[in-house]
């Protein structure tokens, strides 16, 4: 499903934020990347998304190579191939909840109703349907996040992609994301998951890549992948 | 350089779109508003100086002599109003011709005997030579033939047929006369010339009591005629006056351009500088510093537009100036200072309060709430946006686009605003072009694609080309040259034309006066007021003999054709601009006077090469020449199109950076929003289309409001450069927009906004996912 090969991101002549990191993950794999800050976590996830270039080295997603992508192939690719779910949620505040979740499936071309029973399944699905009409401002952290997850399976991506999803949330509603994003992993759904959170981790991935200074340095596979790495819970 | 000095300057380079906008919208201000204030003010400067100086005559009243005796006319001096008078000096019109010249060869003349240049009214100045001392003498007006001191002419109109030598030449401010003689040198007056002060001659309403006053203080049908100061003055003004209602209207669009822009800019900076505000804040900055840095980042480009204006607006002004100042020989006018410094401090007032205002947003914000502000929020608007946009039947970037203004409601009025003024500039210029083409083409009024002439005119061939060698003198008759015109294939339809000079009893210089055979309806005379003669006895006049003689239509007046009088009743007024009085009458009213130049339009598929060159074969015999017409373009129309041309592109400049600009604030604005969309799969075409989708509703609505403002502004600016220029136009160079044009116009507003927002649009599509969704 994914395959980085000796991929490195360098920014204006500073140092690496990634040096020559090679991996690959299978499909239905739920992948956490945890590392301190600026250990190259949210890079890489840019450049699984298609945000960002590597610098050296190829990134293929679903048979894809997105290094080599232009700026609408990439948005493209994006729409066809990954959700995406944001630390700060990046709800639209002017669109209702529905139209926030629709919006993949309209940028997409997908025809409006059914780009709007799609949308409404998942707000069913995820228990959000009441706030169907409402707009994210009046919504909790909680809330917020379930309707960015439920923004990012509209398109029904083949890849999911969380950048810190329960950083901006309080502990109640991080275990509510925790539980979402276990679910989707049991339903098959591929995942690569950074997060500062080495429960919500432990509870979503299946395998867990430890990052420092835009290396691996580590890379367990057991469900308990942060026990796996040697990094107390 | 201190804290806040670093501030503005740090600001000034970090915006330098909007920078730029400023500065170009107050250097096209400052540009409009320093040539048209130098005009209005230095333009009559010459006359005035000149008029004070001489004592200026504010009537010079022209009394026939047949039916007034010389002691009657002095007895006009005790009329009611009159507080200096001079005269009665003897006139006589003539027509000078030098020994050199075959023929008649100057123009005809009124000349006034006068034994002393100076007195209580009219004091003539001597430029060159001294004034007469015997009655063999003459002094030439300064305005009349270029004629040196020492030059003999002939007067056969005199008794003896005395030659006379120009011992001076001089000017009148009043313009009482062409040439001064000895009173002892004019035997048999015409008439008597009496010059004339008032205590109050402001208006011409109060300038015509006064003539009313003197017409029924002496025998009936007396007073021949009067010439006004104000007349005088008015055609003194024309070069200048003319451009002053035109540069107002760009002034003021330049100045409304201006506080649009600045106040944009700044409100637009204020707005996406909240947290810098904060931090500033949070570092010690007091409110009053905050709002200063602001206003300084907007007076520092003002600053330099300003200096640039003000020499642009100098250099433009000078030669026009300099014009003027040649006709009376005042010293140059130069530009009044104070316009310059009044100019200057006005307009970087209004940019310092258009900004200050838009600033105080900034100087009241609470600094936790500007260290605390993410992605700008729009309420409720934004939400009606989006449920507009989730609504529209539209592909969603495009809805997206089109909802945009609702969110932004003040933003979207600026940009509204900003093609409004580039809309009317635009409405505005082409109308005035259109104008100005028909003004040319009237002046011309000669739709003739051939002319043909005899060379027998006693100024030369008018209008013609000529482009071979000397020809025999004109042998061939009227009749002859109609015969062979006639039998010219190719001839659609022709008229001729004698032109000759005759006198007015009150005006001094020729006026021309044209005599017309055939059918000259397909000329291109357009009418202001009135009809075309009939027959012999009617005449239509242009505008300055009708100013210069005091007559409206109806009127008779009484020309002098080689001192011979030629009665003739006005019954139109028609437009020619140019600023020599002139007569148009039947030939029948001037039998004498043979065609000097024959007008011919040529059938549509006739070559006028092939027709010249048989018609010539033809005519050659006769010594007569054949030429194309060509039209005669002049110099203040030409200078009027290119300003307005330059200020157009200037003004629709400003407009389109003024959207430009809007639309830069607005995105930089939802570049968060933008990287949103870009990370969920919106594609750089995609978000071009949004961006460009957001201006179309405010374009529209401003080309809607500004193609009526320009309409209105063209309707009250032409007419007003015509009276300027003492000319009434015709209604055809006013009525200058067609409904397709209108709508044309309105169009144009559209494409303003959309070339305003598409540097921006294309910002937007190249910006970064990444960078944008980092952006706060």
């Amino acid at each position: 499903m994914i395959e980085l090969d000796a991929v490195s991101r360098r920014y204006d002549g500073g140092p690496p934020a990634l040096q020559d990191v090679t991996l690959s993950v299978p499909r239905g794999q739920a992948l956490a990347i945890v590392g301190p800050s600026g250990s190259g976590k949210s890079t890489l996830l840019n450049l699984l998304a298609g945000l960002d270039r590597p610098s050296a080295g190829t990134v293929t997603v679903d048979g894809v190579r997105v290094h080599e992508l232009g700026e609408a192939a990439s948005a493209k690719y994006r729409r066809a191939t990954i959700g995406l779910v944001f630390q700060f949620f990046n709800l639209l505040d002017d669109l209702t909840v529905a139209d926030n979740v629709v919006l993949p499936a309209w940028l997409a071309g997908v025809a409006k109703a059914a780009a709007q029973r799609r949308a409404a399944e998942l707000l069913d699905t995820l228990g959000i349907a009441r706030h169907a009409r409402a707009y994210p401002g009046r919504l909790s952290g909680g809330e917020r996040q379930r309707v960015a997850v439920a923004r990012a399976l509209m398109n029904r991506p083949a890849l999911l992609l969380a950048d810190e999803p329960t950083g901006a949330l309080d502990s109640a509603s991080g275990e509510d994301v925790r539980e979402l994003l276990t679910g989707l992993r049991a339903e098959g759904q591929t995942i690569v998951l950074v997060t500062h959170d080495l429960r919500l981790a432990d509870a979503v991935a299946t395998r867990t890549v430890e990052l420092l200074d835009g290396r691996v340095v580590a890379d367990g596979t057991t469900p308990t992948g942060a026990a796996a790495i040697g990094v107390a819970p | 350089m201190s804290g806040l000095a670093r501030v503005v300057r740090s600001g000034v380079r970090r915006r330098r779109v909007p920078s730029l906008v400023i500065g170009l919208a107050v250097l096209m201000a400052v540009t409009a508003s320093v040539l048209g204030g130098s005009l209005l003010v230095a333009s009559s400067a010459p006359f005035d100086r000149a008029f004070a100086r001489q004592h200026g005559a504010h009537l010079v009243g022209q009394f026939d002599a047949a039916k007034a005796t010389e002691p009657q006319v002095a007895a006009t001096a005790h009329a009611k109003g009159v507080t200096a008078e001079a005269g009665p000096f003897p006139t006589v019109s003539v027509t000078p011709t030098t020994p050199r010249t075959a023929g008649p060869g100057l123009t005809p003349m009124t000349l006034a005997g006068r034994a002393d240049p100076a007195g209580p009214v009219d004091a003539v100045s001597l430029t060159a030579g001294r004034w007469v001392r015997s009655p063999d003498e003459l002094v030439l007006s300064a305005a009349g033939p270029e004629l040196a001191v020492g030059t003999d002419l002939e007067f056969p109109d005199l008794p003896g047929d005395p030659t006379l030598t120009v011992v001076g030449i001089a000017r009148s401010v009043s313009q009482s006369a062409d040439g001064w003689v000895e009173p002892e040198a004019i035997t048999t007056p015409s008439g008597y010339q009496m010059l004339y002060q008032f205590a109050s001659a402001a208006t011409d309403a109060q300038v015509t009591a006064h003539r009313a006053a003197l017409t029924a203080s002496v025998p009936a049908d007396a007073l021949a005629g009067a010439q006004s100061w104000l007349a005088v003055k008015r055609a003194a003004d024309q070069n200048t006056g003319v451009f002053v209602p035109f540069l107002a209207a760009f002034g003021v669009l330049g100045l409304a351009m201006s506080v649009l822009i600045v106040g944009n800019v700044v409100a637009g900076t204020v707005g996406a500088s909240t947290r810098r505000i904060g931090i500033l804040k949070a570092l010690g900055c007091t409110p009053a510093q905050v709002i200063r840095a602001y206003v300084a980042q907007a007076l520092v480009p003002a600053g330099v537009g300003t200096v640039l204006g003000v020499l642009a607006g100098n250099a433009l002004t000078m030669p026009v100036l300099a014009q003027t100042d040649s006709l009376y020989g005042t010293p140059a006018s130069g530009v009044a200072p104070w316009v310059d410094i009044a100019v200057v401090a006005g307009m970087l007032g209004v940019v310092a309060g258009t900004g200050w205002l838009a600033a105080w947003r900034a100087g009241r914000l609470r600094t936790v709430d500007a260290l605390r502000v993410g992605p700008v929020s729009t309420g409720g608007r934004g939400r009606l946006a989006g449920r507009v946009a989730a609504a529209l039947p539209a592909p969603p970037s495009v809805g997206l686009g089109l909802a945009h203004p609702l969110a932004r409601p003040a933003r979207a009025l600026g940009l509204l605003a900003a093609v409004a003024f580039g809309t009317v500039t635009v409405t505005f210029a082409l109308g005035l072009a259109a104008s100005l083409n028909d003004i040319q083409a009237a002046k011309n009024h000669d739709n003739a694609d051939v002319l043909v002439n005899t060379l027998t005119s006693p100024y030369g061939p008018h209008r013609v080309d000529r482009v071979d060698g000397p020809r025999p003198a004109a042998t061939a008759t009227p009749a002859q040259i109609a015969a062979a015109i006639a039998a010219q294939p190719g001839t659609r339809a022709y008229y001729a034309t004698a032109q000759t000079a005759v006198t007015a009893a009150g005006v001094s210089g020729a006026i021309d006066l044209y005599a017309f055979t055939g059918d000259a309806t397909w000329a291109g005379y357009q009418m202001v007021a009135g009809t075309w003669f009939h027959g012999s006895g009617e005449a239509v006049a242009v505008s300055t003999f009708l100013s210069a003689t005091s007559t409206r239509i109806g009127d008779t007046v009484t020309l002098f054709e080689q001192g011979r009088p030629v009665r003739v009743k006005i019954v139109g007024e028609v437009f020619d601009p140019h600023t020599d009085p002139e007569v148009l009458v039947d030939a029948a009213t001037v039998p004498d006077l043979a065609p000097d130049t024959y007008h011919i339009e040529l059938r549509s598929d006739t070559d006028v090469g092939g027709y010249i060159t048989q018609l010539d074969g033809t005519l050659r015999q006769y010594g007569v020449m054949v030429a194309s017409n060509q039209a005669v373009h002049s110099g203040t129309l030409l200078a009027l199109a290119t300003l307005t041309g330059l200020l157009t592109l200037a003004l629709v400049l400003v407009a389109g950076l003024g959207v430009l600009n809007t639309v830069v604030l607005d995105t930089r604005d939802r570049v968060h929003d933008i990287g949103v969309y870009k990370a969920l799969g919106m594609t750089p075409r995609q978000t071009t289309g949004m961006v460009l989708a957001s201006v179309p509703l405010p374009g529209l609505l401003g080309g809607l409001l500004g193609v009526p403002a320009g309409y209105g502004l063209h309707a009250a600016v032409t007419p007003a450069m015509g009276h300027a220029a003492g000319l009434n136009l015709p209604a055809q160079a006013l009525d200058t927009y067609g409904p397709a044009e209108l709508a044309a116009l309105v169009v144009a507003g559209l494409v303003i906004a959309a070339l305003g927002a598409l540097i921006p649009a294309g910002w937007a599509a190249r910006t970064r996912t990444a960078t944008a969704l980092r952006t706060e």
